[in-house]
């Protein structure tokens, strides 16, 4: 039986600001399987969790100075939310790993401790069923096993509470910072050629900027100011954000010689730019509903197309009369 | 959720009361407070706040709850549109596949 650390070192902290900046996040797979954590007896509880880094790290350094075994399952190296989404962290997989690690025979006990956000890939009473286990939904975070397993496994309200916290929203930005780039860096730099043909290399500069500042303020600001932006669409929430970054680029960048088309253009593409980013960030939080983004993007998207396409019209427009 | 709410009426939750046998393994599952038993019945208190991740028709062990639940991110969605038309996908990609 592996016996595993419950202290990181350096190369830990590395991995995991690595991970979250989208640095080789696939390369961290934990091999799945029962590993001890301090000196397990058979009456030592079982806890469940996805071979992804950092949910395997935190867990294990919640645990530390504690005795018990880490069922971890293969989730292709992602998260136990996003994984029990897909299934893989799943009923299926669970009694497998179960069986295949012979869990039966090293514990003497039935029950297996699991992250609460797993539910939606496991069906507690077909593990029962299938494997003689009971499932017990822990806690959301991490964090709460201590208090759980020093409480006699008792959930308290609190720990079962999704909570979407200035810095839950803030560590999920650089990694969407860094799936954007790509598309940031083509877009931008045909925003840059479009406009300096049309009207010479500052109006060409000054569009870019702009362009970059839109994506940005989807991204980073509207995610970050999230409860403080009105309205409940995220949509609109990003249209805000990037309406508020339009009028003040075009206010410190007066210098630039705005024309009335350009700033027509600007307040109508800006906006719609950023509130796409932002309507993307749903896939990160932590209350938005599958039909609730389905519903924002068949209002949503026509009417930020139709806003861009206005724009360019506008700017064209401008620049024949 | 405490200081955030997402759109009015637009979970596709549903719950059998006549099927449902009051075991509370919903109102366990529901990182939402979605649910509450009385008198050995559960009912929606908070249906608004449903995410639609599918934990409680999952654990429901008399399948009294339904819910379309599955990838809820803008980019994922497109992807999957433009897959089911054979288009490709979006460029950047989506964190969690």
């Amino acid at each position: 039986m592996a016996r595993i650390a419950t202290q990181t070192g350096f190369a830990d902290t590395l991995g995991t600001w690595k991970a979250r900046w989208g640095i080789g996040r696939m390369d961290f797979l934990v091999p799945p399987g029962l590993y001890a954590i301090g000196r397990p007896t058979p009456d030592a509880p079982v806890l469940v969790t996805a071979n992804y880094k950092m949910s395997y790290d935190i867990v294990r350094l919640t645990l530390d100075s504690r005795n018990c075994w880490l069922l971890v399952l293969e989730t292709y190296g992602i998260n136990v939310w996003c994984a029990a989404g897909k299934g893989t962290f799943g009923t299926g997989e669970l009694v497998r790993r179960v069986t295949s690690s012979g869990l039966a025979r090293v514990v003497n006990h039935r029950r297996l401790i699991l992250p609460l956000l797993g539910a939606p890939g496991v069906a507690a009473h077909q593990v029962k069923q299938r494997c003689g286990f009971t499932v017990s939904y822990a806690c959301i975070r991490a964090a709460d096993l201590p208090e759980y397993l020093d409480n006699g496994l008792a959930t308290t309200p609190a720990m079962r509470r999704l909570t979407f916290t200035l810095y839950e929203r803030l560590v999920l930005i650089p990694v969407e910072l860094v799936l954007t780039l790509k598309a940031l860096a083509v877009i931008s730099g045909l925003v840059l050629l479009a406009c300096g043909v049309l009207g010479g290399l500052t109006a060409g500069l000054t569009a870019f900027g702009a362009y970059i500042g839109a994506v940005l303020s989807g991204i980073v600001l509207g995610p970050l100011l999230l409860p403080w932006l009105p309205g409940r669409s995220f949509a609109v929430k990003g249209a805000v954000a990037g309406l508020v970054w339009a009028l003040c680029y075009r206010y410190l960048t007066t210098a630039a010689g705005w024309s009335i088309a350009a700033t027509l253009a600007a307040l109508l593409v800006l906006p719609a730019v950023s509130a796409f980013y932002t309507l993307n960030f749903t896939g990160c939080s932590t209350y938005t509903s599958r039909s609730g983004v389905r519903k924002e993007m068949r209002l949503g998207l026509p009417v930020m197309g139709g806003a861009v396409l206005a724009g360019v019209v506008v700017l064209l427009i401008g620049r024949l009369i | 959720m405490k200081g955030f709410r997402y759109l009015k009426d637009v979970a596709t939750l549903e719950l059998d009361r006549e099927t449902c046998i009051g075991c509370g393994r919903c109102v366990e599952v529901c990182p939402h407070q979605v649910f509450a038993v009385a008198d050995r019945k559960a009912g929606m208190v908070d249906r608004d706040a449903c995410m639609e991740c599918g934990a409680c028709a999952l654990n429901c062990p008399v399948k009294a709850i339904t819910v379309d639940s599955g990838v809820g991110c803008a980019s994922g969605m497109i992807n999957e549109w433009l897959q089911e038309r054979k288009l490709g996908r979006l460029g950047g990609g989506s964190c969690c596949d």
